[in-house]
């Protein structure tokens, strides 16, 4: 699953981040800011009617990833 | 033989201040540095850099460098460019640092120790600062620094960035530590120079994992939600709520700006003529004395007036930056922005140019996509900069009656909030243009912004920001603002009018005949040829237009009431229809030269800065001259 349709407040894993052949940096930018393998995520917003900024957290800080961004972060369940 | 540059450095020991972005590595400087701190340019580029000095108890002195925040060592903006160029010791007339101070937030280990390890790798003599230790106590979050130290090798030291004593044991580390001797402290060095995308790509994968074994190990493996934060957010942040409160606090800002400077302003008004009176009352009357009363006194003083409302405006802004707040408004505004065919990154930037152009543009290099942040460089002089300011204050205080209004609001204000309001239409307006034309040769932009969590602003911090804001705009009036005041009253003065002549004598000065000159081209939009004279001077910095003003008019009156104010005589001799279209001239008036050199440095040529000055004109005069025909339309003439 993308990052852009997980659901809210729910607890996922990061998988990995794919590699973008329109913007080739981001996949590295997003790692940098800890969008890396095993790290826990939580969509904390999402905009009104879906769209806009989408809020995540990733381990214990928060950032705002357009839509565009957040497609290239690939998410796991994580089994309860 | 070739020839080598040689670089002098002092002799202290220079500490870098290396850490993540909102880990409290600000705060933490200011503690240990005080209000000693010197700020500037890195050599070449025009990143902020901050140094101050710390005497340790055993009486040695420390230099201490506050490099910019980074999320790793592999440079991707401007800022981390340089944070990595001063590590690796060549960044260009900098001592590579003796020791690096690695600041981590001890409430998100989790992302700091990735550049902690990081920062292993280079060699450096390292010391592991755990800052924020108060709030992580608060939240329950125990954290055996001596584990610590042991998982990573290195010293750490607990400080609490935002407590008076909260750095003693950072500073009794430091003074007990041998400063011959800080090789005890490096690590193996494996710094090859820059990591390649690839290997850098592994070591922060190697590093994720390691940084989560020590956490797991030192029991620290769990995420602890900031309630609080997430309390706020959930109405700060509302998608119908949270552009209200915005809203509403922008509002609330500008009418600050306007209404509690009244008092301060009244008393340097206050204190100039009485100045002025005292040099008229002991001077003999010649040019010397002309030239201190109605040049100097009139032209700087007039700008030192609104030293308040800049600070006033600089401490919103400062305290709004300190909270928290500020990403989270570029957040609410992300969408907007996009529409306009930016992110909400550039929303600090402009933010920032309501101030002053020239730290907004600055501030532009924490835009990692070319196109935005050429795009917001273009627009963010049409962000009222606080040296409108004195322009908007004079001609509204001369032309709009100050009646209340429902709910306590005042016309003046809603002017102003009107004139704001229209420099960021036309920005927007013009972002939206761009985008159309050049979306084709640019990429979708980013936006990936932090939000930290909030924090009460500490006053100490806001004053010591306060003033180095205060000191830089001082500055300006002591140097460029004294010069062209001194150099417009010479040009207003010289030549001396021929014997037997009427008229104020400034009509036949070198000023006099420019400004009769120029007034042809700006006659349409309704400008005289004082107002004229005065644009030409403005070139240099905005406030001096009415500082030129005063100079033109002080000049012009034949009688001895060179001292008389502005307000009541430019209202009862200009036009309704000249004062609006003024007003509308300003809101996208070209830049002052000190914007344009520092467009031109930032963007690297003179293509840029030409292609905003003469857009900018062309908007002013466009401006200008349908505001103008429109008042006249309805007999304001």
């Amino acid at each position: 699953m993308l990052l852009d349709q997980a659901s809210l407040d729910t607890l996922f894993r990061v998988k990995g981040v794919l590699p973008s052949t329109s913007t080739p940096e981001v996949k590295g930018q997003l790692e940098d800011i800890g969008f890396l393998t095993g790290e826990q995520v939580t969509v904390l917003r999402k905009g009104l009617f879906g769209k806009g900024p989408i809020l995540v957290r990733v381990g214990s800080s928060t950032f705002a990833l357009r839509e565009n961004e957040a497609k290239l972060i690939e998410l796991e369940a994580i089994a309860s | 033989m070739t020839e080598s540059r040689i670089h002098f450095f002092a002799k202290e020991p220079l500490v870098a201040l290396l850490g993540n972005p909102n880990c409290g590595k600000t705060a933490l400087f200011n503690l240990l540095t005080g209000s000693r701190q010197k700020v500037a340019n890195y050599s070449g580029v025009t990143v902020e850099r901050k140094e101050g000095n710390l005497t340790l108890a055993s009486g040695k002195v420390i230099r201490i460098l506050d490099l910019p925040g980074a999320y790793s060592l592999y440079p991707r903006s401007l800022d981390e460019r340089v944070t990595c160029d001063v590590l690796h010791g060549r960044a260009a007339g900098e001592k590579r640092p003796d020791l690096v101070l690695c600041v981590l937030n001890a409430m998100n280990l989790r992302a700091n120790l990735r550049l902690v390890l990081a920062t292993k790798r280079l060699g450096l003599p390292c010391v592991v600062v755990l800052n924020m230790v108060d709030i992580a106590k608060r939240h329950g979050l125990q954290i055996d620094e001596q584990a610590l130290a042991k998982e990573l090798g290195m010293p750490v030291i607990p400080t609490i960035g935002i407590q008076a004593r909260g750095a003693d044991d950072l500073k009794s580390y430091l003074a007990q530590l041998d400063w011959r001797n800080l090789a005890a402290l490096s690590n193996t060095s494996l710094d090859q120079g820059d990591e390649t995308v690839i290997a850098h790509s592994e070591h922060i994968e190697s590093d994720n994992i390691q940084v989560h074994r020590i956490l797991k190990k030192l029991n620290l493996d769990h995420v602890i939600p900031d309630h609080f934060s997430d309390r706020l957010d959930s109405v700060l942040l509302h998608p119908i709520i949270g552009p209200i409160i915005l809203t509403v606090l922008l509002f609330f800002i500008f009418q600050a700006v306007f209404s509690w400077a009244v008092y301060p302003m009244e008393l340097i008004k206050l204190g100039l003529e009485y100045l002025g009176g005292l040099l008229t009352q002991f001077m003999p009357d010649n040019w010397f004395r002309s030239l201190l009363i109605d040049g100097i006194l009139a032209g700087v003083g007039g700008v030192l007036t609104f030293l308040p409302q800049i600070l006033i405006l600089f401490f919103f802004i400062l305290a709004l930056e300190e909270s928290g707040y500020l990403p989270r408004a570029a957040y609410l505004l992300d969408r907007l922005m996009g529409r306009a065919g930016l992110s909400g990154r550039s929303f600090i930037p402009l933010l920032s140019s309501f101030a002053c152009a020239i730290p907004g543009i600055m501030a532009t290099r924490s835009i990692s996509n070319a196109r935005d942040r050429l795009i917001t460089i273009l627009i963010a002089p049409m962000m009222t900069c606080s040296a409108r300011l004195p322009v908007y204050a004079l001609l509204i205080s001369a032309f709009i009656p100050h009646t209340k209004l429902w709910f306590d609001l005042d016309l003046q204000g809603l002017v102003l909030f009107a004139l704001y309001l229209a420099g960021i239409l036309g920005a927007m307006g013009v972002a939206w243009l761009l985008k159309h034309f050049t979306s084709k040769q640019f990429k979708v932009n980013a936006l990936m912004m932090e939000l930290p969590s909030y924090h009460l602003p500490r006053l100490s911090n806001l004053a010591i920001s306060l003033w180095q804001r205060a000191e830089i705009f001082l500055r300006r009036v002591g140097g460029i603002i004294l010069l062209m005041t001194v150099a417009l009253w010479a040009l207003s003065s010289f030549p001396l009018p021929p014997e037997g002549a009427t008229g104020a004598p400034i009509q036949y000065s070198i000023a006099g005949m420019l400004g009769h000159a120029l007034s042809i081209v700006f006659a349409p939009i309704g400008f005289n040829w004082q107002i004229s004279i005065a644009l030409v001077p403005g070139m240099a910095a905005r406030e001096v237009v009415v500082s030129s003003l005063a100079t033109v008019y002080a000049l012009s009156s034949t009688g001895a009431d060179a001292a008389s104010a502005l307000v009541p005589l430019i209202s009862s001799t200009w036009s309704l229809a000249t004062a609006l279209s003024l007003l509308a001239w300003f809101v996208f008036a070209p830049q002052c030269l000190s914007t344009i050199a520092t467009v031109k440095r930032e963007t690297g040529g003179w293509k840029i800065p030409i292609i905003m000055l003469s857009y900018l004109f062309f908007l002013a005069y466009l401006a200008s001259l349908i505001t103008y025909r429109i008042a006249l339309f309805f007999g304001l003439g």
